[in-house]
């Protein structure tokens, strides 16, 4: 690389120096007819570039959205793409089609033209019709996506903390129990510091270590925390994304359209997962943090959920009726969801 | 020369000064040289400082790169170089988050702003306004002493045992609050405070001296409208930095209380590492409201001082006025008061009431009109022109077209639907390192290569500058394209490693293209720096005052003006800064009387 340097620097000297002997103003004429001719080739090949660039990656960007909300995002994207990317190929033409074509000649003088106030009218109101019409879909999807979510969706939390998932599900209740930072205790059974006196818990499932179950066409509304940093439950097929914030609970809710099954199908790879990644810097294992999905029908969902036990069971081993008598109670839990 | 300060330029400076010690006062090393109040010393103070931290910051790049292109590959060298934090010659994660921390908040702070503004506003606010120097030379110099500070400061933590901050160039708590949650956090996150809180002194010194300079201290003739887009662009530059940059101490001085005095500003429900923290009722989300009221602004910071310098060397390289003066001040004005109601465009995802966030939407994307505006009037600029393909009109013309590419990605992220998907992905990368960071940095560029004669009296070596140019831009496009399409895959930022991820680990031979890119680059900035070194001592002489053929008052000075910069009188200014072929003629300096059948414009 020094050798380069060197060789690079000494030609540019000499360079000079020829120029300087042959007249600079000759040489400076020559090297603006080869700029000039350089941009031109770097409009084209830049051009050609980006298709290039286009049609080598254009498969490995994600696929068909999983989600309804995806759908809308997607849509919003490619509205956006269009009509950017028109502009994008115009306006790059034009600047280095009029940076070769208006390169200096001895035959041309420059244009005296100060300014026209029509022109520049016309190229505030354009861009700003532009514009309107990009804000108003964008807000209109925008509302559908963060409006209120449906009665009948379920509900999970996840909550984040380096570096890991832990999820929540409310149990028959449908609904999660109160919970407090100071009573986290992982030693007493307790990771997300819930409040015992508060009967919802009783029946909450807490599920960690392995992937969150979602079922298809059933609109879910996560409760999203963490306990230590800024994390983000960031949902790439089902294009959703949404901040953890200790101390500040958010929600974001969607539907999934697709079961992992058909996911596995339709991209040709039996491993695949839905994937949760944490999209907010949040320490050293911030790459690491991840987690999974499996969406699945009613019925797989509903024999998941049955295998598990509310964590009050286990910091209160001896309120579990499933222990003593483990028949009756089985069936107790399952009626519920089962229902559904 | 004080006299020359305390005297109104504008009722005296054409009576009295008849060079009375202009230069030839004698000067020591030490006052000339290093605390020098001499605005265009201080310029190149700031511009080499920058140039340093430049090489610094890019080198930390290449390191990243290096982990992301090869992941898992051993570099002895770095064991050599960085002992414990790269054992074996890996990048460890802790010091891979140091190295994209410290890149960041020296590219955006040390390099793209101080080294920016500080540079061009000192060097060409006096010269273009016709002022023998700044409104206080002796605050001036203050101000880079400041910013030298608060980079030892940043730079002491580079070498303290835990290593620097690593949470990010943007420091959101409670990571950065907390010692317990890495090693960045611990001291290095103290010493990240401090030296911004320095460099934030620094930064409201220069700017109330560059708004002071601008207002009160024009040459005779040289009203508001006459002035050189430069002057303006860099005005509203400095008025941002004065009302934002103290909201950004606000907030980064509530987080040293945080983490040094037990208060809960932004801390809150916390257990980290198993331990139970006793705050409760802070807001994390405060602060990136505080810091990106800033953080917003900031980025026009660093984007209108290469605005400005792109209309007039595209102007004076077109040999034709800027189209539009009017609406190019229009539209700088625009987008700074705009820079002001975006901020929270960069927390869409942070749980923002949804309808505050579709008013951010709109505000946002409102500025791509006063940003397409200037695209259009700098194309209308080239028309029909006569141009010269100087090393600082090709980065002009590079500036125009990397704005263009990622002005438009702007529009993906501005607004909050696209925004859910895009939000924190390697496609935000792509957009702000476009539009931001290379952008800007072709706008420098394009203003050493127009100014550097003016500051040293000599030309950097042109066959240098064009395989500069020419390789920086093919460069910056190969690696920035098509990180849009990782994006696209929804690859978060900051992953030093995406093996073990089943959707974002089909790039390795992408990721190894971009960073052998980014290698040669970065290799062809060392030898613009080279060049630069080379030129202020070799570089071929400027023979005559005016070499481009400008309208500009700096170009009425001698080619190495002294302290005072006039040896007579401060010239008078009769017309705008563009008058290029105007009535035949190539071009009208802005002291040239209007004739008496002068054609109006």
């Amino acid at each position: 690389m020094a050798l380069g340097f060197i060789i690079t620097f000494q030609i540019a000297k000499a360079s000079e120096y020829v120029a300087v002997m042959r007249g600079i103003e000759k040489s400076r004429k020559q090297t603006n007819k080869v700029n000039a001719f350089l941009l031109l080739v770097f409009l084209i090949a830049g051009m050609i570039g980006v298709y290039y660039c286009n049609e080598r990656l254009k498969g490995k960007i994600l696929g068909a959205p999983a989600s309804d909300h995806g759908v809308h995002i997607d849509t919003m994207l490619y509205i956006t793409i269009s009509i950017t990317g028109i502009v994008f190929v115009i306006t790059q033409v034009i600047l280095f089609w009029f940076s070769f074509k208006y390169q200096e000649s001895d035959k041309r003088k420059a244009y005296y033209y100060p300014h026209n106030n029509k022109l520049e009218l016309i190229w505030t109101v354009i861009p700003a019709i532009a514009l309107t019409v990009l804000v108003g879909f964008g807000i209109f999807y925008w509302f559908k996506i963060t409006g209120e979510a449906p009665k009948d969706a379920m509900v999970v939390e996840i909550t984040g903390s380096q570096f890991k998932w832990e999820f929540r599900y409310p149990g028959k209740d449908k609904i999660l129990g109160k919970k407090y930072y100071k009573q986290i205790d992982d030693a007493a059974n307790n990771p997300l510091g819930q409040l015992w006196d508060d009967p919802a818990n009783h029946d909450d499932i807490y599920v960690s270590g392995e992937p969150m179950h979602l079922v298809i066409n059933k609109p879910v509304k996560l409760v999203i925390g963490a306990k230590d940093v800024i994390h983000d439950v960031g949902l790439p097929h089902f294009r959703m994304k949404m901040d953890a914030v200790p101390g500040t609970p958010t929600t974001m809710w969607f539907t999934p359209t697709k079961t992992t099954k058909q996911m596995r199908e339709e991209t040709n790879n039996p491993a695949f997962m839905f994937e949760i990644s944490c999209d907010q810097m949040c320490g050293r294992g911030h790459y690491t943090m991840r987690g999974e999905i499996i969406v699945e029908t009613q019925e797989e969902y509903d024999a998941w959920i049955l295998g598990k036990k509310p964590k009050y069971y286990a910091a209160f081993p001896d309120k579990d009726p499933s222990a003593p008598k483990a028949d009756t109670s089985k069936a107790a839990a399952v009626q519920p969801v089962a229902m559904k | 020369m004080s006299e020359a300060i305390h005297i109104h330029p504008r009722e005296v400076g054409h009576e009295v000064h008849h060079g009375d010690g202009h230069g030839h006062h004698h000067q020591s090393f030490i006052t000339k040289y290093i605390f020098s109040t001499d605005h265009k010393m201080i310029a190149k103070q700031f511009l080499i400082t920058g140039m340093i931290w430049a090489i610094v910051g890019g080198l930390f790049s290449v390191l990243f790169r290096l982990q992301l292109g090869y992941p898992g590959q051993t570099f002895p060298i770095l064991e050599t170089v960085f002992g414990s934090k790269a054992e074996g010659g890996l990048i460890k994660p802790e010091f891979y988050y140091s190295l994209v921390t410290m890149h960041g908040t020296i590219l955006v702070f040390f390099v793209l702003t101080a080294g920016l503004s500080g540079t061009f506003a000192n060097l060409l606010i006096p010269l273009q306004v016709g002022a023998r120097d700044m409104a206080s030379p002796f605050l001036n110099m203050l101000s880079y002493w400041f910013f030298w500070l608060a980079g030892i400061v940043m730079l002491s933590s580079l070498f303290i045992q835990t290593g620097p901050a690593s949470g990010g160039w943007t420091m959101y708590p409670p990571l950065s609050a907390l010692r317990q949650a890495g090693d960045g956090s611990k001291l290095g996150a103290d010493l990240w405070l401090v030296s911004m809180a320095l460099f934030i002194v620094s930064s409201l010194m220069g700017g109330l001296n560059y708004i002071a300079t601008i207002l009160n201290m024009r040459t005779k003739g040289m009203s508001m409208t006459r002035l050189p887009l430069t002057i303006w662009a860099l005005f509203f530059t400095a008025v941002l930095g004065v009302l934002s940059f103290p909201v950004l101490l606000s907030g980064a001085i509530l987080l040293l209380f945080d983490r040094n005095l037990g208060t809960s500003f932004y801390l809150s429900d916390i257990v980290v590492n198993g331990q139970i923290l006793p705050n409760e009722g802070g807001s994390a989300i405060l602060y990136q409201h505080l810091f990106w009221f800033l953080g917003h602004p900031e980025v026009y910071i660093i984007l209108l001082p290469a605005m400005g310098m792109v209309s007039e060397i595209l102007s004076v390289n077109s040999r034709k006025p800027i189209f539009g003066y009017m609406a190019m001040l229009g539209s700088l004005f625009a987008i700074a008061i705009l820079a002001f109601l975006v901020w929270a465009h960069h927390m869409f995802v942070t749980g923002l009431n949804p309808f505050l966030g579709s008013v951010f939407v709109l505000l946002t994307l409102l500025i791509a009109v006063p940003s397409a505006i200037k695209v259009f009037n700098w194309l209308t600029t080239l028309w029909r022109g006569n141009i010269r393909f100087t090393p600082g009109a090709l980065f002009s013309i590079g500036f125009v077209s990397l704005f263009i590419s990622g002005g438009l990605t702007g529009i993906f992220l501005g607004n909050s639907t696209i925004d859910i998907h895009l939000h924190d992905t390697i496609f935000v990368v792509a957009h702000f390192h476009i539009v931001m960071g290379v952008a800007s940095m072709f706008g420098m560029f394009a203003g050493i290569y127009h100014w550097f004669p003016k500051m040293y009296g000599r030309y950097l070596n042109s066959t240098l500058a064009y395989i500069h140019f020419w390789v920086t831009i093919i460069g910056a496009y190969l690696i920035f394209w098509p990180m849009h399409y990782q994006g696209l895959a929804g690859i978060p930022r900051r992953y030093l490693e995406k093996s073990m991820w089943l959707s974002f680990n089909q790039f390795a031979d992408l990721d190894k293209m971009i960073t052998i890119v980014s290698i040669i680059v970065f290799a062809v900035q060392l030898m613009f720096v080279f060049n630069f070194f080379y030129s202020i001592f070799k570089g071929r002489k400027v023979t005559t005052t005016n070499p481009w053929g400008a309208n500009t008052l700096e170009w009425t000075t001698p080619v190495n003006p002294g302290h005072g910069n006039w040896e007579g009188e401060i010239p008078e200014v009769h017309r705008w800064a563009y008058d290029y072929g105007k009535d035949g003629r190539e071009f009208i300096p802005q002291t040239e009387p209007i004739g008496a059948n002068e054609s109006k414009h």
